[in-house]
């Protein structure tokens, strides 16, 4: 938790409000662009890179993660290695049994 | 006995007992709710057929001739406004939090009233877009996107209603701690701050993956 002062709190509540604001216009922005015409790869890529920036920010500025203490961080890179482990695990298993016939 | 470290730090984390409870529990959550994303990942890139919307259903709908895909079927306007009220509750609920930092009970319970308002309006939407799904015959067995649909949606909704206890516990009986043990109390809401900004992090993207892609 950063900040202790009631001017740094007042400061982080700002900061909430900022941040809010900008959730709510990238949502705005994400079903903006479901309506463009493009291609799905490039729809996809949009909507995932919006999502993770979203994300990102309830994460680093709600949930503290910008300035939290080590055994956080280490407790989150395991379950990112994990996560990213199960989302490509079972893609790999499907390509080799494909290659496999 | 007494429960060590519920407002001083542990010397070897640096963190109280509760915050790394929360983020262990957080971590196996993504697990659970990854490998959900993960099956429906699967699915969708080794189905050619998993986004087609079955001819029955087509017909039960009057979409016409032509073949029609999902997510087509599904309420945007509606996941769109939850997507803004569980924003909303995000923002309420570290207010509430703030609050406490700032020594304002009134406000606290203010902000912690509006992020349980949030939810269960969430929960409202959430159940006349299922009734409407429901009404026109789509059901979890009706298909194999519409399975994973409902089931990720509706563990979604699940973690929703253990927000809504726990929020409203702390806002209720469970308030109080605050005048015995405030920074205990702070460090409670805390917690369940951070469990409610996850449940935000999952509908973030469950919306684009789900509604509109």
């Amino acid at each position: 938790m950063s900040g202790h002062t009631v001017e740094e709190i007042r400061s982080e509540m700002r900061r909430y409000w900022v941040v809010g604001t900008a959730l709510f216009l990238l949502t705005v922005i994400t079903v903006a662009v479901s309506y463009l015409d493009v291609s799905q790869g490039v729809a996809i890529a949009i909507a995932l890179v919006i999502a993770c920036l979203k994300g990102g920010l309830v994460a680093a500025v709600f949930m503290h993660l910008i300035s939290e203490k080590q055994a956080i961080y280490s407790l989150l890179l395991l379950t990112v290695l994990f996560f990213i482990v199960l989302m490509l695990g079972p893609m790999g298993g499907r390509l080799g049994s494909t290659a496999l016939g | 006995m007494q429960i060590p470290y519920t407002v001083e730090e542990r010397p070897d984390t640096g963190l109280y007992n509760a915050k790394l409870g929360v983020w262990l529990f957080l971590a196996s959550e993504v697990m659970l709710f990854g490998a959900l994303f993960s099956s429906y990942v699967l699915l969708r890139t080794g189905d050619p057929a998993f986004m087609t919307i079955p001819h029955a259903v087509a017909e039960a709908l009057h979409l016409g001739e032509g073949a029609h895909r999902w997510p087509g079927e599904l309420n945007v306007p509606l996941a769109f406004l939850n997507t803004l009220v569980l924003i909303f509750s995000s923002v309420t609920i570290v207010m509430s939090w703030a609050s406490l930092r700032l020594k304002q009970f009134g406000k606290y319970r203010l902000w912690m009233g509006l992020t349980i308002l949030c939810a269960l309006g969430f929960m409202c939407i959430k159940a006349v877009e299922y009734n409407a799904k429901f009404s026109h015959g789509l059901f979890p067995a009706t298909s194999n996107f519409l399975g994973i649909y409902f089931a990720l949606t509706g563990l979604h909704a699940l973690h929703v209603i253990g927000g809504v206890v726990v929020n409203g516990y702390l806002w209720g009986p469970g308030a109080k701690m605050w005048k015995t043990e405030p920074e205990r109390f702070t460090n409670r809401v805390e917690v369940a701050g951070l469990y409610w900004h996850f449940v935000d992090l999952v509908w973030i993207f469950l919306f684009p993956s789900l509604y509109l892609l």
